[in-house]
């Protein structure tokens, strides 16, 4: 066991996060890597690979919906658990704790839209 | 009338000091403003070099990162490196006469972070890839364009209504704000004696911190990934832990006038032997300081264009002071950049930060005082050890005094919360109910000695 790492140690191929359950925490990856899984009907798609300072799971502070993706471990993965109830009450107390996060998923709807426009090949539609 | 004072584009900050409070202030201080649009110059003094070993390059407290703290930082985008992490914590174990008990981490994680302050230990041969934590703050905050000025300040005065520094070597700059976040062990809060006459100091007390290297493999055998606590019933020791940090143990002890027959003492006792190598002897040499601790808040840590954050302000008392630091330096940069450089800005927007931990305080008195009973007595002692026995050997269900006593020793939660926990009436019930079963079993057992 590494002795100088925080979080929780995760295997090669370690489900950290299931799609489709009810999640109530948040993750930050200490160290190592962890691959973001689609299901499509060919399988399993990896869409992202999430390294060192990645947050994942933080969609589920914000809606009460359901994981959207599976997060695996791709070797060992440090990951630091962050739970939602905690997390909350800490960001009520300090609202600017989650602008960090915000910056995140806001990078993340960009390459998300670029994703798009490559996809769709007409970009100028969009906005 | 005199314009408000704010910062603006351009404006000088001069930072006393470059421990967490200074950093994490300068750091805030200019991620905040670099979201609003502002480009500040903030120029960090700071003698010390943190990557030296020994006193030289330490700011001498236990070296412990809280898992609230960790938890926020992580947050904030700010994960510790394998490098600064000497061990992650996922335990601590309460050393009593009357049993030890380990208390696991909720999730099973290592949640708390175990660090050095300077580079290591006096003597320490350089690990390679081993950092301390102040010197990785540091670095965060000039890489968010913080300048660092090695240069002791040794004079400090108004120039039209703004703060002058004089350093060692006759240079004077003047700034548009000054943070001092300067901590108790040093003299330069005497700087401030007639500067700002509403400004009370913090009062502080004497603690005790030593390492001794045992080697890592040793230090995982019988110190493991665990936080160890001791309540022990010395005359004078208030309070004492045990820290493993990569090839060190670091000893922290809070009491009254601590000298060397108490240090001896409390190494002497079967709960801390059994938790050090069998004939292990106290070193000829080796790293210790008696730095001081504030127990009692500054009055006043503000006036127009000048803030005072960290341990010469307003910290948490005994635990989590880093956190503290934290909170209190984002306060006062959110103040500075969003509200103004005024005495009433502060006294309105960072003075609060300052008064919630005041608040927690009183009530932590409380429940130190509540442990030191707990110290004093052995039916005290019994039923408690019974309580947490229990709880983690039971699967699942309320860990009340388990919960209790590890937001008590790892400044977790704020005492607040530890306090209104333990007046809860399962928590009451379950304690007397433990205290009751254990001293009618020791009575027996005490009867059938006697008789025997």
């Amino acid at each position: 066991m590494t002795a100088d790492t925080l979080g929780k140690l995760y295997r090669n191929g370690e489900v950290i996060v299931q799609a489709g359950e009810i999640g109530n925490c948040m993750y930050v990856i200490q160290r190592g890597q962890a691959e973001v899984l689609l299901q499509d009907e060919d399988g399993e798609v990896c869409v992202a690979v999430l390294g060192e300072g990645d947050v994942f799971g933080e969609m589920a502070l914000f809606d009460q919906e359901v994981r959207s993706a599976t997060v695996r471990a791709r070797g060992e993965v440090w990951a630091l658990t962050l739970e939602k109830k905690t997390f909350l009450r800490r960001i009520h107390e300090d609202p600017s704790l989650v602008f960090n996060i915000l910056e995140k998923m806001s990078r993340r709807i960009r390459e998300l839209n670029d994703s798009l426009k490559k996809a769709l090949g007409r970009g100028s539609t969009l906005r | 009338m005199p314009p408000h004072p704010e910062l603006g584009d351009g404006s000088r900050v001069a930072v006393m000091g470059g421990g967490p409070s200074g950093s994490f202030f300068s750091y805030f201080l200019l991620q905040i403003a670099r979201r609003a649009g502002l480009d500040l110059h903030v120029d960090i003094y700071e003698p010390r070099d943190f990557s030296a070993t020994g006193p030289r390059g330490c700011n001498m407290c236990g070296g412990i990162i809280s898992e609230s703290l960790v938890q926020n930082l992580a947050a904030e985008g700010i994960n510790l490196p394998a490098a600064v992490v000497q061990r992650g914590i996922d335990s601590y174990f309460l050393h009593m006469d009357v049993g030890s008990v380990r208390i696991e981490t909720p999730l099973q994680e290592m949640r708390i972070a175990a660090v050095h302050r300077g580079a290591g230990p006096r003597g320490m041969k350089g690990e390679v890839g081993c950092r301390g934590f102040d010197g990785y703050l540091l670095e965060l905050a000039l890489a968010k364009g913080a300048h660092l000025v090695r240069k002791k300040v040794e004079g400090v005065a108004w120039e039209e209504g703004r703060p002058r520094l004089k350093t060692q070597d006759g240079s004077e700059e003047t700034y548009d704000l000054l943070a001092v976040t300067a901590g108790v062990n040093t003299g330069s809060l005497k700087l401030f004696e007639g500067l700002v006459p509403a400004y009370r100091p913090p009062q502080s007390t004497k603690t005790y911190i030593c390492e001794f290297c045992l080697g890592r493999e040793t230090i995982q055998k019988y110190l493991g990934s665990s936080m160890h606590v001791f309540l022990l019933n010395i005359p004078r020791l208030e309070f004492a832990a045990l820290i493993p940090k990569g090839d060190y143990v670091t000893l922290c002890l809070l009491g009254r006038d601590i000298d060397k027959e108490l240090v001896q003492s409390f190494l002497d006792a079967p709960e801390v032997k059994q938790c050090l190598p069998p004939g292990w002897q106290v070193p000829a040499d080796f790293c210790h300081c008696s730095p001081r601790l504030t127990i009692q808040g500054a009055v006043n840590p503000f006036a127009d264009r000048l803030v005072f954050i960290g341990d010469c302000g307003v910290t948490r008392l005994y635990k989590d002071g880093i956190g503290a630091a934290y909170r209190t330096a984002k306060a006062a940069a959110k103040t500075a950049v969003f509200e103004g450089l005024a005495a009433q800005d502060f006294r309105r927007h960072y003075w609060p930060a300052c008064q919630r931990l005041c608040t927690d305080n009183r009530i932590g008195k409380v429940v130190f005082a509540v442990t030191h009973q707990i110290q004093n007595w052995r039916f005290l002692r019994r039923g408690v050890w019974r309580m947490v026995t229990r709880e983690q050997q039971r699967e699942g269900g309320h860990r009340y005094m388990s919960m209790v006593l590890w937001d008590t020793f790892t400044g977790s939660a704020p005492y607040r919360s530890v306090f209104l926990r333990s007046l809860h009436p399962s928590f009451l019930g379950r304690l007397f109910w433990e205290t009751v079963v254990g001293s009618r079993s020791l009575d027996m057992s005490s009867q059938q000695t006697g008789r025997s």
